[in-house]
């Protein structure tokens, strides 16, 4: 269990000494197993939240609790999945995955699942960009995280191969039965992917509302064209 | 038709590549016939290149060469050391680097021929004092560029090593050593460039072996024809020891420049 308790967050401006509230007494819950997006519009704080939960920065208010045990610092059981390229480009698929887990048996594991066994001896500039987010995401579950933090890690890729990679995730997330929190600025994204949709507003950030996504568990493409995916698409349009 | 003239383009340059030699060569005979007539000056191109083969095949020059090269290897092999040892550490422990920086900054302006005189004082003629000139002609590069990579490291991998709890030891091994790679590389063709020049100037002076005092020598003799053959020794080594560094180069980051 992921707990947010009345996290608030702000920067200084130095010189004109004065705070800048960016997030402003964040509460959440989130139990295992399940896929949470954050959405909200970009530059909204949803990366410095990501941040503090991450443990590489301490928040102004308030603390984040995994199973009750109150996070100080990064760790393992929480691992971020960036926007930005984050694999090591000096080291193969095979040695990237390597660095993290000494279990191969792990490793060959989590690169069949994510289509990438054929490239373990290759090396990060030789692959596509939706291979580098498959190795992103392979590196992050051979970790064994209680949760996976993916911060728009579609963001920088078209369209198809976005609506691609958002199936393969589903299908992956299935099978590793991870606890995901996913941020996104894309509306139909967060829609498709999630078990529960977390609304935020502009700055300072908070919570504005909270959507349960009723849709069958085994969505495929044809889930997008469904009533209920255009009502609950218009439900949060509505609120950003 | 883009083929034919691609080659021709690169025939061309090969001919004008040629001529270039050449024309140098026909000029420095014309100094050496008609401008310089006594060979203690300037001998000409013949002259020199009978001298070559002569060095090469009694073999007298192959000491030398062996003199400077080991001088080259100890003094360059301690400035790889100390340099990217002291930059690892730097790049790790920021205040290391805070304290480091203006002794560098105040060491580095100084030519490493400019420590001749104090090497020779404190280590005499030899061996000693040449490692030293060419350590402190080796080290500034390499340490600066490998401090500079060091430095560049992005934020998000050391992040990624903190969440994924990677051990200290690891981290510098494995992510902040070998990101810096292809900056300890520059630094170590440039060093190397360094060390050679600078040897050379040590045995000038301060040495009683090695290419430098053995044209130093010929100077003595009037051998002005052994001076320029020792010159050519010189010149062919120093592009040698850069092309293996290129070539050691390729083989250990071959990832560099491909992101």
């Amino acid at each position: 269990m992921l707990e947010l308790k009345n996290i608030s967050h702000h920067y200084k401006n130095q010189s004109r000494d004065i705070k800048i509230s960016v997030l402003e007494n964040i509460n959440l819950l989130i139990n295992e197993g399940e896929f949470v997006s954050l959405v909200g519009k970009s530059g909204c704080g949803k990366t410095t939240l990501i941040n503090i939960i991450a443990g590489y920065i301490q928040p102004v208010g308030g603390s984040i609790f995994v199973n009750s045990e109150k996070v100080i610092a990064p760790g393992k059981d929480r691992i971020v999945i960036n926007q930005a390229h984050d694999l090591f480009d000096w080291m193969t698929v095979y040695q990237n995955m390597g660095l993290v887990s000494k279990n191969d048996g792990a490793i060959n594991k989590y690169l069949s699942m994510t289509g990438l066994s054929e490239f373990a001896d290759a090396y990060p500039y030789e692959l596509s960009g939706g291979m580098k987010k498959r190795l992103s995401l392979a590196r992050a579950l051979v970790a064994d995280p209680k949760f996976i933090i993916m911060d728009e890690p579609f963001n920088s890729l078209d369209y198809q191969l976005k609506e691609k990679l958002q199936e393969e995730l589903l299908d992956i997330v299935r099978k590793s039965k991870k606890t995901i929190l996913f941020v996104t600025h894309d509306i139909e994204e967060a829609v498709f992917l999630s078990d529960r949709v977390i609304v935020l507003s502009g700055k300072p950030t908070q919570i504005k509302k909270e959507l349960v996504v009723s849709l069958p568990n085994g969505r495929d493409i044809s889930v997008r064209d469904s009533v209920d995916f255009i009502r609950l698409k218009n439900i949060i349009k509505a609120e950003i | 038709m883009t083929t034919p003239i691609f080659t021709n383009n690169r025939l061309q340059n090969t001919l004008i590549n040629l001529l270039s030699i050449v024309s140098a060569l026909l000029f420095w005979h014309v100094l050496s016939v008609f401008v310089y007539p006594a060979s203690t000056i300037i001998p000409a191109p013949s002259e020199v290149f009978s001298a070559l083969f002569e060095l090469i095949t009694k073999r007298d020059i192959f000491t030398h060469v062996f003199t400077s090269l080991t001088r080259v290897i100890v003094g360059f092999s301690i400035a790889v050391f100390l340099g990217v040892g002291l930059a690892l550490v730097a790049g790790y422990y920021k205040k290391v680097g805070t304290f480091l920086k203006p002794l560098i900054e105040f060491l580095r302006p100084i030519p490493p021929i400019a420590w001749i005189p104090i090497a020779i004082l404190i280590f005499g003629l030899g061996d000693t004092s040449a490692y030293f000139i060419v350590f402190m002609g080796a080290f500034f590069p390499i340490f600066t560029n490998s401090f500079f990579g060091v430095n560049s490291l992005p934020v998000i991998y050391e992040n990624v090593a903190r969440s994924f709890e990677i051990k200290r030891l690891i981290f510098v091994k494995e992510i902040l050593f070998k990101f810096s790679l292809p900056y300890i590389f520059t630094g170590l063709k440039i060093g190397m460039g360094m060390a050679w020049m600078s040897v050379i100037a040590a045995e000038l002076i301060g040495a009683q072996s090695g290419l430098g005092y053995f044209i130093q020598l010929n100077r003595l003799l009037l051998r002005t024809d052994n001076i320029i053959a020792g010159m050519i020794f010189i010149g062919v080594i120093g592009y040698v020891l850069s092309w293996l560094l290129l070539t050691v180069e390729k083989r250990v980051i071959p990832w560099s420049n491909k992101k």
